[in-house]
């Protein structure tokens, strides 16, 4: 069977800048990929292109064998039902309270009635171990309850693929724990695909079923965590180790 | 200023594409009617008192100035067709077209532009809605039917301030007044009023939305779209008045 996301010679820059260089990878069903990376790498690109938020200058896009590439936005509909992003800020909407947020794509966009929308709604809080805050505003919560109650909208449809942007971010290490030990049942429990972008290695060593390494718009290293600590990559090796990296040009 | 040009031109282009995606939203069913009124509450709500006010004196200054400029003509016995003309084809739709579209406009693109650099936008592209539908269009209808609104009461409150005027500061009968209005004051006048309304009423919310979606850059960004907003909208309101005008007088004759 092929893999869930075929990904050809991905290029993109901004102005004068490159910053994806044919970029070439798959993405197998049911795994968790970790895209590890310096900020500015280009980390939130890659991730923006596999639901078609931005498109490539060139190369392209396969989901589920279908070409992505080139579709119209609202031809795009059909993929971004099935692929969920969880945004860096959690970008749940201000004017709408917890239920309202995640409701919003069930009540739009199936038929069912009030009371199975609540339900539904209450079923992906437990998921995200988040009770009682249905009448709650989102400037009301703390990051990390933001960061859940994102996640529970982004489950809100029951979609084959979550994309991760940071989901860690700004969070204490505590919190950015009980993310990471989300995003993995979201994984082993609910058969998700998930794609996590991040510069937090403890979520990278929870979750990963895969690592890639983006460095200067290619992936430096594409391989198992096993892999990636036997590599003898010196650039790799300084950033899984927090260390400083020293080579000919600084 | 080759590179200032061409960046204009292509923000042109871009507000022309907004606009044609947005007048799709409007007429292609499903029909958002709860968030069109929920925007026609927030923008008569915002804007209703001070639109009055601003009228209100309007027409007292205006009844004013006539008087005094030409006391020799006897002209406070014409106040009324100064007052109501002037009201309904220029000043009301103009004056308001200012005084709201700042305001509302740039409360638009202040909340635009922070659904947009906090990435509400891009959730709900992800999540397979349409931004100019969902957040563009209601408020593109909103503005639409409000303004012409708010200038048919501004007429009416800018001629009673007339009425004010004339009556207690002029000592002219209320009578004299008002047979004037009635006399003077055509279908014509107030149409091609709130024809121009119109149009402003669209520049206003189009500026307003592109700039929101447009922001980048944090609080920053959204700052500095907003002020764009005020100073786009009124430029255009009234650099598109003077042609505008020209266009309705060529209609009317
Ligand atoms: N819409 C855009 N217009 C111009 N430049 C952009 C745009 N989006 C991203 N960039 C640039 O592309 C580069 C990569 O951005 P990206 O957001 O993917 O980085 P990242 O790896 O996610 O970093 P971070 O960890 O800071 O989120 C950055 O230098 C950024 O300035
Ligand atoms: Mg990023």
């Amino acid at each position: 069977m092929s893999s869930l996301f075929e990904i050809k010679e991905l290029t993109k820059s901004y102005g004068e800048r490159l910053i994806l260089d044919r970029l070439s990878f798959e993405i197998e069903r049911g795994e968790c990929l970790v895209i590890l990376g310096r900020s500015g790498s280009g980390k939130s690109v890659t991730l923006r292109q596999l639901n078609g938020l931005e498109r490539p200058d060139s190369g392209s896009v396969l989901f589920d064998g279908v070409d992505i590439t080139d579709l119209e936005e609202k031809d795009l509909y059909g993929v971004r039902r099935r692929v969920a992003m969880l945004f860096q800020s959690g970008a749940l909407f201000d004017s709408m309270s917890v239920l309202d947020n995640i409701a919003y794509p069930v009540r739009e966009h199936t038929d069912l009635d009030e009371h199975e929308v609540v339900e539904i709604v209450e079923q992906k809080l437990r998921l995200v171990d988040l009770e009682g805050v249905l009448d709650r505003m989102p400037a009301d919560l703390s990051g990390g309850m933001r960061k859940r109650v994102a996640l529970a909208r982004s489950l809100a449809l029951d979609p084959e693929v979550v994309l991760f942007d940071e989901p860690t971010t700004g969070l204490d290490p505590t919190t950015s724990a009980t993310i990471a030990r989300l995003i993995k049942s979201t994984q082993l429990e609910l058969g998700v695909t998930c794609v996590v972008v991040t510069h937090d290695l403890s979520l990278a060593r929870t979750t990963a079923t895969k690592l890639a390494f983006l460095d200067s718009g290619r992936f430096r290293f594409w391989g198992t965590w096993s892999e990636a600590d036997a590599s003898d990559d010196t650039l790799l090796q300084d950033f899984l180790h927090g260390r400083e990296h020293h080579d000919g040009n600084e | 200023m080759l590179r200032d040009l061409t960046r204009a031109l292509a923000q042109l282009g871009e507000i022309a594409i907004l606009t044609v995606r947005a007048f799709l939203a409007l007429v292609k069913p499903p029909y958002e009617l709860g968030l069109w009124v929920r925007q026609m509450e927030a923008l008569g709500v915002r804007s209703l008192v001070v639109a009055l006010i601003s009228m209100l004196f309007t027409g007292m200054v205006l009844a004013l100035q006539s008087a005094y400029a030409l006391p020799e003509l006897g002209v406070k016995y014409y106040v009324g067709t100064l007052v109501s003309k002037s009201l309904t084809r220029e000043l009301a739709p103009v004056l308001t077209a200012l005084i709201v579209g700042g305001r509302i406009g740039s409360g638009m693109t202040a909340e635009l532009g922070t659904m947009k650099v906090t990435e509400q936008i891009d959730a709900l592209r992800s999540m397979a809605f349409d931004p100019v539908k969902k957040l563009v269009a209601p408020r593109l209808a909103a503005t639409l039917i409000m303004l012409p609104l708010l200038v048919i009461l501004g007429n009416v409150v800018g001629i009673i301030g007339g009425l004010l005027v004339t009556v207690y500061q002029l000592n002219v009968a209320m009578g004299v007044y008002l047979n004037d209005v009635m006399g003077e004051l055509t279908y014509g006048d107030v149409l091609s009023g709130l024809g121009k309304t119109v149009f402003f009423a669209y520049f206003i919310a189009i500026i307003a939305c592109y700039n929101g979606l447009n922001a980048r850059g944090g609080a920053d960004g959204v700052g500095r779209a907003t002020t764009n907003t005020v100073v786009g909208a009124s430029i255009s309101i009234l650099i598109s008045d003077y042609f505008l005008t020209k266009l309705f007088f060529i209609f009317e004759s």
